[in-house]
């Protein structure tokens, strides 16, 4: 690309400097001398440039087309860019701001959303970036191929302290990171997921037998299911997402319109531990223990700079630091299991 | 050295036409009106500029310690906000279109004189409103306004800085309006539509831009304040709306308005390049046809704004595929102009410089705009200081430069008088270097990976933004310089009426122009660019009597070594 490009452009400049140079005026009154326009010329370096840029269009749509077709067997990531921050989930319960830790070698696949308004995660190093939108996930996924620290941007611009949604994201040898999954291990997101569905009573109709007025949710997620419609829809987090907060947009087939939403009631970070819940259903994770005692993550400042690697300093952004996420305390059974951590809450916004 | 003496300042003309400041603001004469339009937006410029400036200033260290977070947003906001709404869309056709096109076609007036005067009362009316937005606190939504940041989140005037923008929108449709009738129905007799100059025919295609999609623009503008006041839903998920609908309907106009702001500096230096080489310029049907091509399939790629915007891979691919397509024609302008000076007889006078100047920054400019079209790149490119670096030679190594070399072109023709040709090169030259330190280190700083609109950075990206902030103070003299060299040749500069030896229906009437252009219409019996030639084949020589204009500036045998 750069070296068809920049011959191209290297070429015409040279053209233009030794024809300014050669057929300069010499002297007064000087004309030009009569060329032949030759329509050879013309519709050559008309057709030539469109059958390099096809090849170029081609090459490129490949390369896309590659980055943005998720591999199957990910470890997933749930992602919330929020004003001005990164929150991040895994499914075994660690839960990081600013800061991820991913295995070398394993394709991680981010499922993302925002909480206000629209962010970018941007890694450079790794070449992805995928617009985070509000109310609507997005994914992006990378296979870290070397160990180290790299750059986390928000490259969207999202108001006051923009420049301040960095973080780092740092890539651990496969046995560095078993360490650390365990060593920040919390519950899993399923089971705190699982506290918030009994809590808000979705189980009084989810109920999971024959008579129950709602669908069975065991083993759908990213399954096809068919609607009232007749239309078939993949259960993914936007479709999850959308069956909370306007459950009549789209009915399962068989079931009535009974389903009252939840829009305004949840952040995007409940929405992401009941999806959890939902993907864990039927593989009977909660008779497993959680992976071991949790410890809390070590609380950061808001749109802070954990190592230290940016020039970021915390303080710097009026804004009201981020409470750290409190350590819940080990669940001994799913009844009692710790209150889903309330994080510090969105900026309200502000109108004219 | 030069025969001016036989050159007359004419006695009546234009500016001494009536003197008050009634004869200026109440003027419906399109000569004077470009002169307003001319005033404003240089306002306007250096307005924008001082922003950039500041922005320069702030990015010279990673840790920013000159403005606020809030304070520096505010800043780009109204940088882009000011330089391409107040200064980059009017540039060219409100100034020069509207001093030229009626002379370069024959005609005495624009079709609606008063519609004419009625578009620069509300791009006043806009700009003094926008000042005010300014005072009263400015606007931090970036020139793009995404939502929902822009209808929810951010608390400064955003519905104020619509309606700006929204009247504006109609002084640039009144212009556009304007000028496509009088292409249709003003030329002067024998003036088909391939003998029109091609800095018509850009015009034309401008203007078509300019009524078909500034509505569109409206359109978001009004819904945008509609939902920020009345919380009606259409761009807040939260309202049951989809923040990228905004995105589209923004780049449906904006991405438009780009070739609004560059095919009148195409339309330029394609003038510029024929007066210099003493040339037809090589392919001149196909330069008029791809300026029409350009204009067209311009209205089809906005999507190449939003590769990562969410939206589908194969939504994607379309819009990259017919970005390429519109890659066609502007290249096929440069390989003309490049054609264009072979065998010509080439002179370097600062209007020539800049026209230089602009192929060379174009052809970088549109390069990385392929970079940019390619998915696979944007992908990792968007929103970088690649970005920023491409539109700004685009933008700025493009039409700006078309804008000045334009200006120095027809100066003569307005005033009458030259400006200082030694100063005029050396500005032109310290403006070249200049605008490649600004802007080729964000290049690399955006591929190594810094995003735009960050007050603050990485350490590692300091070494590219203080060579930026360098190239930037440069950059401000060399525009700073004109404004004093033009200013003194209106009264002390030698008078002068064609000194270029141009061809053009511009330059049959005297410098400066009688009111009514034309004592009586012109038949026009030849086609554009007619110079001599020497025949082919023949040695050039000195050929007596083929010069034709006896008052002639000593041109530059002396200079004409490339600088
Ligand atoms: C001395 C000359 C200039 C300098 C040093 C300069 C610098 C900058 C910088 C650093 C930015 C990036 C702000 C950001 O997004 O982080 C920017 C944005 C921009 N500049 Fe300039 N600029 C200059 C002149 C111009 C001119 C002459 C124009 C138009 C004719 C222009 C149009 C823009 C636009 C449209 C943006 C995008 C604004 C946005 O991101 O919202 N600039 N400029
Ligand atoms: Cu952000």
């Amino acid at each position: 690309m750069l070296a068809v490009c920049g011959g191209v452009g290297l070429t015409i400049m040279i053209c233009i400097t030794v024809f300014a140079i050669k057929y300069r005026r010499r002297y007064e009154g000087q004309l030009a001398i009569e060329t032949h326009e030759s329509p050879w010329a013309e519709w050559g370096w008309t057709i030539v440039p469109f059958f390099v840029f096809m090849v170029m269009f081609y090459w490129s749509a490949i390369i896309f087309f590659k980055h943005t077709t998720i591999p199957k067997n990910t470890l997933d990531v749930y992602v919330t860019g929020k004003q001005w921050m990164w929150k991040f989930q895994h499914l075994d319960g660690q839960r990081e701001i600013n800061q991820l830790h991913v295995p070398l070698g394993r394709p991680v696949r981010l499922v993302m959303s925002s909480e206000d308004v629209i962010h970018s995660f941007f890694v450079p190093a790794f070449r992805i970036h995928m617009d985070v939108l509000p109310k609507k996930t997005s994914y992006t996924w990378f296979e870290a191929t070397k160990t180290g620290t790299f750059h986390l941007f928000c490259s969207q611009y999202c108001g006051t302290e923009h420049a301040g949604m960095i973080g780092s994201v740092i890539v651990m040898e496969p046995q560095d990171y078993e360490k650390w999954l365990i060593s920040n291990s919390q519950g899993s997101m399923a089971i705190r997921g699982q506290e918030l569905f009994n809590k808000l009573a979705c189980n009084a109709c989810h109920t999971g037998n024959a008579q129950a007025r709602a669908p069975y949710l065991n083993n759908l997620y990213r399954k096809p299911i068919t609607l009232e419609s007749g239309e078939q829809v993949i259960v993914d987090e936007n479709y999850i997402r959308e069956s909370i907060y306007k459950p009549n947009a789209k009915i399962a087939a068989g079931y009535a319109n009974i389903m009252p939403s939840y829009e305004g009631q949840l952040t995007e970070e409940e929405i992401q531990l009941l999806v959890a819940y939902i993907r864990a259903m039927g593989s009977g994770f909660d008779q497993m223990p959680p992976v071991s005692n949790p410890t809390g993550v070590q609380p950061y400042p808001a749109g802070g700079n954990p190592d230290g690697s940016l020039p970021y300093k915390a303080g710097q952004a009026n804004q009201t630091p981020a409470t750290g996420v409190p350590a819940p305390k080990a669940p001994t059974s799913a009844a009692e299991a710790p209150k889903a951590p309330q994080s510090s809450k969105t900026q309200p916004s502000k109108k004219e | 050295m030069t025969p001016a003496a036989t050159v007359k300042f004419p006695e009546k003309h234009y500016l001494n036409e009536g003197f008050g400041w009634k004869s200026w603001l109440l003027t419906t004469d399109h000569k004077r009106i470009g002169l307003l339009y001319l005033v404003s937006i240089t306002l306007m410029f250096f307005l924008g500029g001082f922003f950039a400036f500041l922005i320069r200033l702030q990015l010279l260290t990673p840790h920013g310690e000159f403005l606020k977070g809030d304070t520096y947003n505010k800043i780009f906001t109204m940088h882009g906000v000011v330089m391409i709404f107040f200064f980059l869309i009017p540039s060219i056709p409100a100034t020069l279109g509207n001093f030229l096109l009626p002379l370069m076609i024959g005609a005495k007036d624009l079709a609606f004189p008063k519609i004419n005067l009625l578009s620069w009362y509300i791009f006043i009316i806009g700009a003094i409103y926008v000042l005010w937005i300014i005072m009263v606190g400015g606007l931090d939504t970036g020139w793009t306004l995404y939502t929902p940041y822009s209808t929810k989140y951010s608390n400064t005037n955003v519905i104020a800085a619509t309606l700006g923008v929204f009247v504006l929108g109609f002084s640039s449709i009144l212009t556009g309006l304007n000028f496509i009738v009088t292409t249709h129905k003003m030329r002067a007799p024998g003036m088909t539509w391939f003998r029109m100059p091609l800095f018509v025919w850009a015009l034309y295609a401008t203007s078509l831009i300019q009524i078909l999609a500034t509505p569109v623009l409206a359109i978001s503008m009004v819904l945008l304040a509609a939902e920020r006041f009345a919380g009606i839903g259409i761009f807040d998920p939260a309202l049951g709306g989809d923040p990228v609908l905004f995105q589209h309907m923004f780049w449906f106009y904006s991405h438009p308005a780009v070739y609004i702001m560059i095919l009148p500096s195409l339309g330029v230096v394609s003038e510029l390049i024929a007066a210099f080489a003493r040339k037809k310029p090589f392919g001149y049907k196909f330069i008029a046809v791809s300026s029409m091509m350009i204009a067209i399939f311009g209205f089809l790629v906005w999507g190449h704004h939003m590769f990562v915007s969410t939206m589908s891979v194969y939504a994607g691919m379309v819009f990259s595929f017919i970005t390429y397509f519109v890659a066609v024609p502007s290249g096929v302008k440069v390989f003309n102009w490049t054609a264009t000076l072979y065998k010509g007889s080439i002179a370097f006078d600062t209007p020539m410089l800049y026209a230089i100047g602009f192929i060379g920054l174009f052809i970088i400019g549109g390069l990385t705009g392929l970079f940019l079209a390619s998915m696979g790149l944007d992908q990792h490119l968007h929103d970088t200081y690649f970005v920023i670096a491409h539109f700004h030679f685009v933008m700025v190594g493009g039409a700006v430069m078309a804008y000045f070399g334009g200006l120095h072109y027809w100066w003569p023709k307005m005033f009458g008088r030259m400006y200082p040709e030694g100063w005029g090169r050396l500005s032109a030259l310290i403006v070249f270097i200049g605008f490649i330190l600004t802007f080729f280190p964000q290049f690399v700083v955006g591929y190594l990976g810094m995003p735009r609109r960050y007050y603050i950075y990485a350490p590692e990206f300091q070494v590219w933004n203080v060579l930026s902030t360098a190239g930037s103070t440069i950059l401000a003299i060399g525009y700073i310089l004109p404004l004093f060299y033009l200013f003194w040749s209106l009264k002390y500069g030698p008078v002068v009426d064609n000194p270029w030896n141009a061809k053009g229906l511009e330059w049959t009437v005297a410098s400066p122009p009688p009111w009514d252009n034309f004592a009586e219409t012109p038949v026009v019996t030849e086609d554009a660019y007619n110079y001599p030639l020497h025949p082919m084949g023949e040695e050039p020589q000195l050929a007596p009597g083929q010069d034709p204009m006896p008052g002639y500036r000593m041109p530059s045998e002396t200079g004409a070594t490339g600088d």
